[in-house]
């Protein structure tokens, strides 16, 4: 089924895919009774970053690398300074940078799992799927729920200024250098965090809760959803709790077990591998033991939110613990797998971030200007952090002039690229198998991909685009049917 | 700001989405800016064809034949067609593939790449094909603005679309006329 054009199918197009971050479209083959044979999501884009980023001086890499995706800037920019770290033999920072940059994370989480959320995936959640297109967005939701949105562009308000405080900008702002960090807070957007920051842990309780409930509203739909069973992929610390910065990799099976623990990051090419596919500019990972046992298109697995509050034994702040608590009861038997569950325990992940930063905010280092740390020159540095969308990896090789040799960066999103695709064809199966395609429908699918908050900006190293053009073929080619969205949202 | 609603349609080509966060950074004043208005295709709404607008932000340059296909989209539907941030203008950092022949790019990237099990370089119909070179928006349609930054700080965006409505040029104040 390597061809889409197979004789005997229909095909059918959703492009561009709208309410994620980048480019990427749908497309499903149908036989003649509608039946589907062949479901895929393929990323349109590439910009080939581990290429040209060869021969530049590798302190510039998170400057240069921040820029594959605006979305997560950050996470891009922290994972390239903890590989910088380990080139200039820097193993631990000083206190103050640490907390900077741990600031600079949460702050980071916190703005993006608000945007998801709110911006892009509570329409479907508040409005329904097949909701009017015209409304189904944030002004819509602007418009009927007004106190909700006004919430979350204030969480992701605040994330963003906790990001500027520390980087002195938004998005692509400068903080780390090899060995530590750039300057301290900035005292005067510090005032706005301290005066602001108990409302926000609030509100992102509230976003908890809102997202509990609209998870629960229909549990036969939150339960069947385009779920799908796989092993969780993330960074745990040293006991096994949640972390986004630091700690090793844990894995855990579907089941539950523990397949690896405190997995160290230098070796991660003895965890997973990659493949690529002629459809796709995004690579698929896999893990290595499980599909050396298995074969074929075994060990795909899941990262971000959903796997790392799977993963986790606890949660360090008492808020997002009794919801992380909670959540496991409710939703995991004995791990979650619901695809809907990604936006709940995305709103745990966010309170927990909240509940950091208030924390952290009472900290006098983030003034201290102890922030560099040295250490003896090495060849490569393998930085490994957990980005908003899950695992992420940066490794890189240098020669003695301080250029990059080698790059190979694993993005978060493409850890969820097999995920994806299983999303795409189970909801395929489960809602448009043998039925009448109608718009609704087809945005059940985006809702599926949607969950996963991909980036696929980030994905390709690279970055798409698309408009609505579903064509039905019969099985000579011929056009039977087709259905256009025209930029009113309306179908035709 | 002036009563009548504007049409403004968004979308990025080789960009890395940082333009659309920053114009999102207008933050609460996103509010006000719904009353005056409406959004066609943009990646925050799910319109997916773009039709008569006042107002187009392009963020990002031309990398692939898809991209060309949607700036022309862009320029023949829009009134005003603004280049948004340094991929658009100048290609950005992106541009940065064009010292390197585009087939070596995608074979480090897909074939002699680390830990790869396979060397296969995605060509399926279904995938656009990529420019030789990136090019910024200017080099295949007029431009009527430029927006520098990168990304163009969000008071920048709120000047253009509060000058578009109240039909006078746009004066970005030096602090927000960006070229990092
Ligand atoms: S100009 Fe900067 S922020 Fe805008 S798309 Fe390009 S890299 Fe991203």
């Amino acid at each position: 089924m390597e061809n889409q054009t197979q004789a005997g199918l229909r095909r059918i197009a959703i492009e561009p895919i709208s309410r994620v971050e980048g480019h990427g479209k749908i497309t499903l083959l149908l036989d003649d009774e509608g039946h589907v044979k062949q479901a895929r999501l393929h990323i349109v884009e590439f910009r080939g970053f581990e290429k040209f980023i060869e021969g530049r001086p590798y302190y510039e890499l998170p400057l240069l690398v921040q820029r594959l995706c605006g979305i997560c800037p950050v996470s891009h920019h922290l994972a390239a300074a903890k590989a910088i770290d380990q080139i200039n033999g820097v193993k631990q920072l000083t206190p103050a940078a640490l907390k900077l940059r741990q600031l600079l994370h949460w702050g980071q989480l916190l703005q993006s799992h608000a945007l998801h959320f709110f911006h892009l995936a509570s329409p479907d959640l508040l409005f329904g799927y097949d909701s009017d297109v015209s409304k189904r967005n944030i002004i819509g939701v602007l418009k009927e729920y007004p106190e909700i949105a006004v919430q979350g562009v204030k969480i992701r308000k605040f994330g963003q200024e906790v990001i500027r405080a520390v980087s002195g900008k938004r998005i692509h702002g400068i903080a780390a250098l090899p060995g530590g960090m750039n300057q301290p807070l900035d005292r005067e957007v510090y005032q706005y965090l301290t005066a602001e920051i108990d409302q926000i842990v609030e509100w992102s309780k509230d976003a908890v809760e809102l997202a509990r409930r609209l998870c629960l509203e229909d549990t036969e739909l939150f339960n069947s959803f385009a779920s799908t069973e796989s092993p969780y992929m993330s960074l745990t610390d040293e006991k096994g709790g949640l972390e986004f910065y630091d700690g090793n990799l844990r894995v855990k099976n579907a089941d539950g077990s523990i397949l690896n623990d405190q997995f160290p990051n230098e070796r991660y090419t003895d965890l997973i591998q990659e493949e690529a596919k002629s459809w796709s500019y995004m690579k698929f990972p896999f893990l290595r033991s499980i599909r050396e046992a298995q074969g074929g298109d075994s060990g795909w697995y899941r990262v971000g939110p959903l796997a790392r509050i799977n993963n986790c034994d606890s949660i360090s702040t008492p808020l997002a613990e009794h919801y992380r608590q909670d959540f496991m009861k409710i939703a995991g038997n004995p791990l979650a797998h619901q695809n809907l569950a990604f936006h709940w325990a995305r709103m745990i992940e966010a309170l927990h971030c909240a509940e950091s930063i208030q924390k952290v905010l009472a900290d006098p280092d983030l003034f201290s200007l102890d922030l560099v740390a040295k250490g003896n020159r090495q060849s490569s540095g393998i930085g490994i952090i957990e980005a908003p969308r899950g695992t992420l990896f940066h490794h890189y090789e240098v020669n003695d002039d301080d250029q990059v040799t080698m790059a190979n960066l694993i993005v978060s999103t493409t850890s969820n690229n097999f995920a994806m695709n299983e999303a795409v064809c189970s909801a395929a199966n489960q809602h448009i198998d043998g039925n009448e395609v109608t718009p609704g429908l087809l945005n059940l699918l985006e809702v599926a991909v949607r969950s996963y908050d991909p980036c696929l900006s980030c994905a390709t190293h690279a970055i798409g685009k698309m408009p609505l053009h579903v064509e039905m073929l019969d099985s000579k080619g011929q056009l039977i049917h087709q259905l256009s969205k025209n930029s009113n949202g309306e179908f035709s | 700001m002036a009563d009548q609603k504007i049409k403004v349609a968004t979308c990025s080509l080789g960009g890395c989405f940082g333009c659309h966060m920053s114009l999102l950074d207008i933050d609460e004043a996103l509010i006000e800016v719904e009353k005056h208005v409406q959004f066609d295709r943009s990646p925050i709404t799910d319109i997916k064809n773009i039709s008569k607008c006042d107002l187009g932000l392009i963020e990002g340059g031309l990398c692939n034949e898809e991209n060309v296909h949607v700036l022309k989209d862009f320029r023949e539907n829009c009134k005003v067609l603004v280049a948004v941030g340094a991929c658009a203008i100048n290609g950005g950092l992106p541009a940065m593939r064009n010292g390197i022949d585009v087939q070596d790019c995608l074979k480090e990237v897909y074939q002699t790449g680390y830990n790869l099990t396979t060397d296969i370089i995605p060509d399926d119909p279904e995938i656009p094909r990529l420019q030789e070179k990136v090019q910024p928006l200017h080099e295949l349609v007029k431009v009527d603005y430029f927006l520098p930054g990168c990304p163009p700080p969000a008071p920048a965006f709120l000047e253009l679309i509060t000058a578009l409505l109240e039909g006078r040029e746009p004066n970005i104040d030096y602090p927000h006329r960006r070229f990092d």
